[in-house]
């Protein structure tokens, strides 16, 4: 396009520099954030995967791709499905208690909405690690729940425990999101779905459900990354007995020094991942 | 070893962060196996100075929280006149060897386990320990300057000691535990109240001792049999535990449980300690003089000042283990249901845990094997 009269033509450059120069002032620090922090590491992490361990940890510089074919043993597989299991079962229980719950609080009057809401991230306020260990308290052998009932049960130690833990470490990552998304939605086309003759459950499945995917994608999302690659959970109410992708990783880098294939590993874990996103993002675009 | 230290000590949420960072170890290597000391590739040292001018030597030194005297830095300082001390922190032998081997800083002393302490000397990383430097070696035990990992201490002096046992509720077991096959094949009424541990070498030692074999074996029908025997008795333990099997007892959640020495309650009422008669390990934590240090007077001038009956008897009455210290251990009060009685020809017994090299991976396999099965 040309300039009419006749202003000098660096005045728009001009212009957007001073534009630009706020922009990246404020950007400056979460991009080093992020290049410093995650591109950087990730970097290393793909860099070990072709490489053989050293005697010591870290690696050795030769090239090799056993780090790889050593990922196809069935046993980092079985570990790896395993891992997906319990992530999916705890994202899908999260949902099924999360939503109702969401429901509930962006349905209440305002000042009733924000105590629940404080209520619902209350526990964070507790280090992670305690309300795990709340949770032996609760249910060993000789803890509450067996006192209280006069029982002998097993509660502790299994597969189910460390779902109920990661449960309930991360439910509120899935109320948060969905509130928000139920909270914004116009009551009006609830009502305008009653006024033609809508069951409640129609309004829901047709109107309210549709409507909120993206908030059950988000929160689904934040519940299942770190249930997947958790590794305390596992070890304090799993008992050391079961074995999730996290705690794979975490003993290849601390315990057996063999840094290359724990990069394997967290590479694995990463591929899922970015996968999951794609989904995502692919659905929420689509709802 | 582990050795994140605090955790007799310091509440359950140290503890445990411990857990998620630390644990513990053994492990790993690249090249030949167990081999005899193999490389001392320093025996032409460097010669040392006897008179050197210390108060001219900085020290750096990297050890495990909590288990040498706070004060130590400041002391010896005076004491020696060395010019300073730095004290740096591992949690654990990985850490710590990744620390020394990858450089960036430069260590003069490191406190280190046996088999690591092996394998450090294997690469040629480690200085021999001129012994004449260090008149304190007399205070040692004979048995301690016996350890197989490294015979006369030629390049590792021992600091703490011990071994590996079951530690059970004398009130709550119906029989007392004497042999591996208690924790391997629990009787009824120990069912689903017994813990192993969960760091490889000593997960597989009371499978490989019941079994009769060496704790060090890398022969891979031997491991094949002992992971038989993990497999079988995964489904009648409480669980895996290397860090809080004492609180567990104490709780009674358990009433037996493969423990450390150091790490076995024995202090409180009705908790007790026994090494099974198939044999057990022996652990050494030592200290080692890294071959690059360029202060190696002061290196063995504080070692030296450690191994006096003071300070190596503070380890013994602090941090409860036991310290190879003959002029120490006679001075230290050994508390009623203490462990620190264990006579050193009992602990010698014990087979020393050694640097596996390339075979120790078969270790870490068969661990997350036993953990991973259902």
């Amino acid at each position: 396009m040309k300039t009419q009269s006749g202003a000098p033509p660096t005045t728009p450059v001009n212009g957007r520099r001073r534009a630009l120069l706020p922009a990246f002032a404020f950007l400056t620090p979460g991009l080093l954030y992020l290049l410093v922090l995650l591109l950087v590491p990730l970097a290393l992490v793909l860099g070990y995967t072709v490489f053989r361990r050293g005697r010591f940890g870290g690696v050795v510089y030769e090239f090799t791709t056993e780090n790889f074919t050593r990922l196809a043993d069935s046993l980092y597989l079985t570990v790896v499905l395993d891992s997906l299991k319990i992530a999916a079962i705890t994202t899908v229980l999260a949902l099924l208690i999360g939503y109702p719950t969401a429901y509930l609080i962006a349905s209440l009057p305002k000042k009733w909405k924000t105590i629940a809401l404080v209520a619902i991230v209350l526990p964070f306020w507790t280090n992670f690690i305690i309300r795990a260990y709340a949770w032996i308290m609760l249910l060993s052998g000789p803890g509450i729940v067996n006192s209280l009932l006069g029982t002998e049960l097993e509660l502790l130690y299994k597969q189910g425990t460390v779902v109920v833990g990661l449960l309930y470490s991360y439910l509120p990552l899935m109320v948060l999101p969905l509130y928000a998304a139920i909270e914004r939605l116009d009551p009006q086309l609830r009502e305008a779905s009653a006024n033609l003759g809508a069951s409640a459950f129609t309004t829901f499945r047709k109107v309210t459900l549709p409507l909120t995917v993206p908030g059950v994608l988000t929160g689904s999302l934040f519940v299942f990354v770190p249930s997947f690659g958790n590794f305390v959970i596992p070890e304090i109410l799993g008992g050391g007995k079961s074995v999730m992708v996290g705690n794979l990783i975490r003993n290849e880098f601390l315990v057996a020094r063999d840094w290359p294939f724990g990069a394997v590993l967290t590479l694995a874990l990463i591929a899922v991942l970015v996968v999951l996103l794609m989904i995502q993002s692919w659905a929420a675009r689509r709802a | 070893m582990f050795r994140t230290r605090f955790t007799s000590r310091l509440p359950v949420t140290v503890a445990v962060t411990g857990l998620a960072l630390a644990a513990s170890a053994c492990g790993g290597g690249s090249s030949g196996t167990g081999t005899d000391s193999a490389a001392a590739p320093s025996a032409s040292a460097a010669q040392l100075n006897a008179n050197a001018d210390l108060s001219k030597q900085k020290l750096t030194v990297t050890v495990w929280p909590g288990y040498t005297p706070e004060e130590l830095p400041a002391k010896a300082k005076e004491e020696l006149k060395i010019q300073d001390i730095q004290i740096k922190l591992h949690d654990t032998n990985e850490i710590a060897i990744t620390k020394l081997t990858t450089g960036g800083e430069d260590f003069d002393v490191a406190f280190v386990s046996g088999q690591y302490a092996q394998a450090l000397n294997e690469q040629g990383l480690l200085e021999p320990i001129h012994a004449e430097l260090i008149p304190n070696l007399s205070n040692l035990y004979p048995e301690a300057t016996q350890l197989s990992y490294d015979k006369g201490n030629k390049y590792s002096v021992p600091y703490t000691w011990g071994t590996t046992g079951i530690c059970y509720r004398s009130d709550l077991v119906k029989a007392v535990p004497k042999s591996w096959n208690d924790l391997l094949k629990p009787p009824s009424w120990a069912q689903k109240k017994v813990t192993m541990m969960t760091t490889e070498r000593w997960l597989a030692l009371p499978a490989l001792k019941a079994l009769g074999y060496s704790v060090n074996t890398d022969k891979d029908d031997e491991i094949a049999k002992a992971k038989e025997l993990l497999m079988a008795a995964k489904p009648q333990l409480l669980g895996f535990d290397d860090t809080t099997f004492g609180d567990k007892l104490k709780s009674g959640e358990a009433i037996m449980v493969e423990a450390w020495d150091g790490w076995c309650p024995t202090t409180e009422k009705n908790i007790e300690f026994v090494v099974p008669q198939e044999g057990s390990d022996l652990w050494v934590d030592t200290m080692v003089i890294m071959k690059s240090s360029k202060n190696k007077e002061a290196a063995h001038a504080l070692i030296n000042y450690i191994l006096s009956p003071e300070i190596h008897g503070w380890a013994a009455e602090n941090i409860n283990y036991k310290v190879p210290n003959k002029a120490a251990m006679d001075k230290v009060k050994v508390a009623e249901g203490s462990l620190l009685g264990i006579k050193p020809a009992e602990l010698l017994q014990g087979e020393s845990i050694r640097d596996l090299g390339e075979a120790s991976q078969k270790y870490t396999r068969l661990s997350t094997e036993i953990k991973a099965a259902q």
